[in-house]
């Protein structure tokens, strides 16, 4: 009797269409999209299902349910990480033997696994840039109350965002959603993610994939600053005189500046009214993409927002339009430069980037160009340079999977628990 | 090395009224091995994440050997959480995958190779120091993830249902192979399940956690032959304890047909509050079948036979009782029977407690009495 159960929130018939009679690491190639690199604890593979890229991974039914659980409330807390697709369980294969459960996530297009970011050898501050963008995906995750218990590079997955990276959480095998953290809880999961990136770093330089010049300790430390750094920005007591109360305006800024908007702040005088403080008691990040969703409907990271929304503003000033409807000016901004620019890609190149990833990109050749030609070069002449120069030596990033089947992995295979 | 004590040592999460662990009181000695187990909800993994530093604590204190860590972070207080990361790095050889951590604390490089060596041995991993993760078996991968906490030379071993996400065959090779190296280990460890098969097959010692109350702790022989009250009782041995409540006449407790003696100083210990009446508990193994007519003897009426080769289980009702007498979370009675002799569905057979074996609580308590 069959009895294949598939539990999800937006469920696709074409799912039932996957060979799940099969453990995991027989499914035949023609099914996969590609295998993931590195060891990992678990069978994990990725399929091709109806436009969309699926990563699944066979695991123990109690714990399949609780991740996908927990990244469903993830999802409701806005938190950067993978979809949770379904659960499936009652496996049974051919002689009835039961099989382990599965945990289907959708893969997320444009995303990049640190090695292959690593691999591509682009700027030498690279590993920086996926430090601050994992110690602020920490930040979010310890201000709604979520202890990852096992922070490191590999279970995070890498968008590019604007000028920086945005980092998703990709695990949650591991970890637990709680009301608040306490501070020894912050601190232990800190230090595991410093401990586990020094050793995923010193693993890439044992491959000689990494620059000998790199400290990989220094950068493990790196995240612990930046981290200490923005925690502390977002949720620390400040106290003032009362008459400088500007610096209730100065502050909101300044976590605006961070990418962050205040939801609640804290506002507390002492009994003879001399000194103010405050506190951030709730910051939402995404200030910029916000603001960019409201005005124009293009829903981007919030380094790309912030890229797209200055954009915007040096439109406003060159149309000599700063008196008009903000969302009337942002209305023909998109109609008239976003649009058109993008579109002048060639369809077969688009795939290479997300739109507002290649604006970004757009922007910054026709900076570089104008100031070799010494003159404003105009965005369709900035566009059809940088399809012509970069982005058609640029690799193909929708989905940077891993391995094609059949492909030998390099780095060893698939680290099973059952022998 | 070390003890672990926890002195009153209390939970209370924000915006609840019940603590989740309420003033704890435990000593755990150096080189024990502490399971910690209970339904969800109980307090277990608290207690292991409080001792961690993981989870504040708001009232008494914890201590690691003579030292007050109630107030320290996680990572001076000189523990290792097992198995929290296991992933293995494919570019590193085997001796580097356990001892990166302390290259990263600055450990010289003769002290990490000694330490790395000393613990390959113990795990069986010696010649494969030089080779790549990839040369090895799952199993031998594990013990490396193992070999991490061992080289850091931790005073405490800690683990939160370290099998929970292995499939049953794995689980019960695991946790023998825990059990038997921490013994050669000789490092104190306290060790979080719900499963209490787990803890009576690993454990020295066994604390039993409900409602962040600490029920009992003692050693697996002792949870089993006399738990302190009807929630171990219940909650200890598979299958579980048949548990009833009964009225007591003339010293005696009527079960069914027949009567129970009790002795008189379970009876003295009796008050208003338990209106006469009294808990029995017998495990299924604890019960003889007899023929009819025997004195004491009760009567069960067989709803289904299992038999496991080795043991065979009768699962039926009392009969003439309205009390409710049955094993754990199922609604009958368990009794183990000789799997050569067993009685058909529907017969009824005759049963005595064996001498000893009865243990009696308060109905107004749940605690022991006998």
């Amino acid at each position: 009797m069959e009895q294949l159960q598939i539990m999800s929130a937006t469920p696709d018939s074409a799912l039932l269409d996957l060979p799940w009679r099969l453990p995991l690491a027989e499914w035949p190639a023609d099914v996969l999209a590609a295998l993931p690199r590195g060891i990992s604890r678990h069978v994990v593979r990725f399929v091709r299902l109806g436009g969309r890229v699926l990563a699944i991974k066979e695991i123990s039914e109690s714990v399949a349910f609780r991740e996908y659980e927990l990244l469903r409330q993830l999802r409701k807390l806005e938190i950067p990480a993978v979809l949770p697709v379904g659960v499936v369980t009652g496996r049974k294969d051919d002689d009835g033997e039961p099989l382990e459960a599965a945990l289907v996530t959708e893969h997320l297009a444009f995303s990049l696994p640190y090695r292959a970011v690593f691999s591509q050898a682009v700027r030498p501050d690279t590993a920086t840039r996926l430090i601050d963008a994992l110690a602020v995906l920490l930040v979010r995750l310890h201000l709604v109350g979520f202890y990852w218990g096992d922070v490191s590079l590999s279970n995070t997955l890498f968008r590019r965002d604007a000028d920086q990276f945005a980092a998703y959480l990709v695990d949650a095998e591991t970890g637990d959603l709680h009301r608040e953290l306490s501070p020894g809880q912050r601190s232990y999961d800190l230090d595991l993610a410093r401990t586990n990136i020094i050793g995923e770093l010193m693993d890439l330089a044992a491959g000689e994939l990494l620059d000998e010049d790199v400290d990989e300790i220094g950068i493990g430390n790196s995240l612990v600053e930046r981290y200490t750094e923005l925690w502390e920005a977002l949720t620390g007591v400040e106290a003032f005189h009362a008459d400088e109360r500007w610096r209730v305006a100065a502050r909101i800024e300044s976590l605006n500046d961070l990418g962050f908007d205040v939801g609640e702040l804290a506002i507390t005088t002492d009994i003879d009214g001399t000194t103010v403080q405050i506190q951030p008691k709730v910051v939402d990040a995404g200030h910029h993409s916000r603001r960019l969703l409201r005005l124009t409907g293009l829903d981007v990271q919030d380094n790309q927002a912030r890229r797209l929304l200055n954009d915007l503003d040096s439109y406003r000033a060159a149309t000599d339009r700063q008196e008009d409807d903000e969302q009337l000016v942002a209305h023909d901004w998109l109609q008239t430069v976003f649009q058109p620019t993008v579109r002048a890609v060639p369809r077969e190149l688009r795939r290479k980037l997300e739109p507002a990833q290649l604006f970004h990109e757009i922007l910054d050749h026709r900076w570089f160009i104008s100031e070799k030609a010494q003159r404003d070069v105009p965005m369709p002449e900035a566009t059809a340079s940088y399809v012509e120069n970069v982005l058609r030596h640029r690799p193909d990033e929708k989905a940077i999977l891993g391995l094609a089947p059949g492909e030998e992995d390099p780095e060893a295979d698939h680290f099973h628990l059952s022998t | 090395m070390a003890t672990v004590t926890y002195d009153h040592a209390t939970r209370i999460y924000p915006g609840t009224e019940r603590p989740a662990v309420d003033a704890l009181n435990l000593h755990i000695e150096d080189g024990e091995f502490l399971v910690l187990v209970g339904p969800s909800g109980c307090g277990k993994s608290t207690s292991l994440r409080m001792l961690a530093g993981l989870e504040d604590v708001n009232g008494g204190h914890i201590y690691i050997g003579d030292r007050d860590v109630t107030d320290v972070q996680p990572k001076d207080r000189d523990i290792a959480m097992v198995f929290q990361n296991y992933a293995l790095y494919p570019h590193m050889s085997v001796a580097d995958n356990m001892g990166f951590a302390l290259k990263i604390a600055g450990t010289p490089k003769a002290e990490i190779r000694q330490r790395v060596e000393e613990a390959a041995k113990i795990l069986d991993l010696s010649e494969y120091l030089d080779r790549k993760p990839k040369a090895l078996s799952g199993g031998q991968r594990q013990r490396v993830a193992m070999g991490r906490a061992i080289v850091r030379q931790p005073q405490v071993f800690l683990m939160d249902e370290p099998l929970s996400n292995l499939d049953a065959k794995l689980r019960v090779q695991t946790r023998t192979q825990i059990a038997s190296l921490q013994r050669r280990l000789g490092v104190t460890t306290v060790y979080v399940t719900h499963d209490q098969t787990e803890a009576l097959t690993m454990g020295d010692r066994i604390a039993v956690l409900k409602d962040g109350l600490l029920q009992q702790v003692g050693t697996p022989r002792e949870m089993y032959d006399t738990p302190a009250n009807i929630f171990v009782a219940g909650f200890i041995g598979s299958p579980a304890m048949n548990i009833g409540t009964f009225d007591v006449k003339d010293g005696r407790a009527q079960v069914g047909h027949a009567t129970v003696p009790l002795d008189r100083s379970v009876i003295s210990k009796l008050t208003d509050a338990d209106n006469g009446k009294v808990s029995i508990g017998f495990r299924p193994e604890a019960l003889d079948v007899v023929g009819e007519g025997t004195e004491d003897a009760f009567q069960i009426q067989v709803n289904l036979v299992e038999e496991l080769g080795s043991d065979a289980f009768i699962y039926g009702d009392l009969k003439s009782s309205s009390a409710d007498l049955h094993s754990g979370s199922s609604d009958q009675v368990i009794v183990r029977v000789d799997p050569r002799r067993t009685p058909m569905k529907g017969d009824t057979i005759h049963v005595t407690i064996k001498t000893g074996q009865a243990h009696v609580f308060s109905a107004a308590t749940g605690e022991r009495l006998s």
